[in-house]
């Protein structure tokens, strides 16, 4: 069983959360934008959301300047 | 062969006409008049987008002048208000509508509701994301077009377009943080212009 994260292929792990997620991915980046499979995480519930089996997960940073 | 030529130019200015006369009929929003939002907006009004919704709450500070779409007889002046003019002095059929107002989380939806797309062209990271939760949140089918990791120059072709459903970002993700790196303006012009440009495909429905 496997999930899609930006593209690469990740073993899927049982009731992990979004905070898991990022935390075994090491992305340590302050400001990211979380979706999964099209539909925006809001932060404050990266601690409750479970990533489903086959997910498609997209991470990406937010980075100051414009 | 002459009229060959001919009839190529009148096949291009048809294109041409076509494109305008759909724009005609759009509206974007653009939250933040920075390196950014100014550029994106000059673009689009050349290009002949039927009306814009610019949101800031800043005035022009000379520190803009190296990558902003300003002036120094701007000076002072309220970004909405300097814009406009500018922006009017390129085409005044534009309908533009102007926020000087701040964002804030809970109601940054609210000068959206009636844009066909909108542009986040915060510069702030923890604005720009809390901007795109919100937005995707309550207004999940109006494409946004966002961007993270202008700072530098050089580098191009570390840029890349994510597309996720309903939100574009231009992202460069080994852009250093304004706080490492310095803001040149064309780096941060290119990146606006290639907002510019997803836009226009959104609008047009080419953009895949």
């Amino acid at each position: 069983m496997s999930i899609t994260v930006n593209k690469r292929e990740v073993e899927w792990v049982k009731d992990e959360t979004v905070q898991e997620l990022l935390k075994r991915m090491k992305y340590s980046f302050p400001l990211v934008i979380v979706k999964i499979n099209n539909e925006v995480i809001s932060r404050k519930k990266y601690s409750e959301t479970i990533i489903p089996k086959d997910a498609t997960v997209d991470v990406i940073h937010m980075i100051s300047g414009g | 062969m002459g009229s060959m030529v001919k009839k190529t130019m009148k096949k291009g200015a048809v294109k041409a006409q076509q494109v305008r006369s759909q724009l005609q009929q759009y509206t974007i929003g653009i939250a933040g008049l920075g390196g950014l939002g100014s550029n994106v907006a000059v673009s689009l009004v050349r290009a002949g987008i039927g009306g814009l919704v610019l949101v800031d709450f800043d005035r022009v500070d000379e520190s803009n002048l190296n990558r902003q779409h300003y002036f120094l007889s701007h000076l002072g002046q309220k970004k909405t208000d300097a814009l406009t003019s500018i922006l009017k002095s390129i085409n005044p059929r534009c309908t533009i509508t102007t926020y000087d107002t701040k964002l804030t989380p809970g109601s940054m939806d609210k000068s959206f509701h009636s844009v066909d797309v909108i542009i986040e062209a915060l510069d702030d990271a923890a604005m720009k994301t809390a901007f795109i939760e919100e937005i995707q949140q309550k207004l999940p089918h109006t494409p946004l077009v966002s961007a993270s990791g202008v700072s530098g120059y050089g580098h191009i072709d570390r840029i890349q377009i994510k597309k996720m459903g309903t939100l574009t970002i231009v992202y460069d993700p080994d852009a250093k943080d304004v706080e490492d790196d310095i803001l040149v303006a064309p780096r941060v012009n290119l990146i606006a212009q290639w907002q510019t440009n997803i836009a226009i495909e959104v609008l047009l429905g080419e953009h895949q």
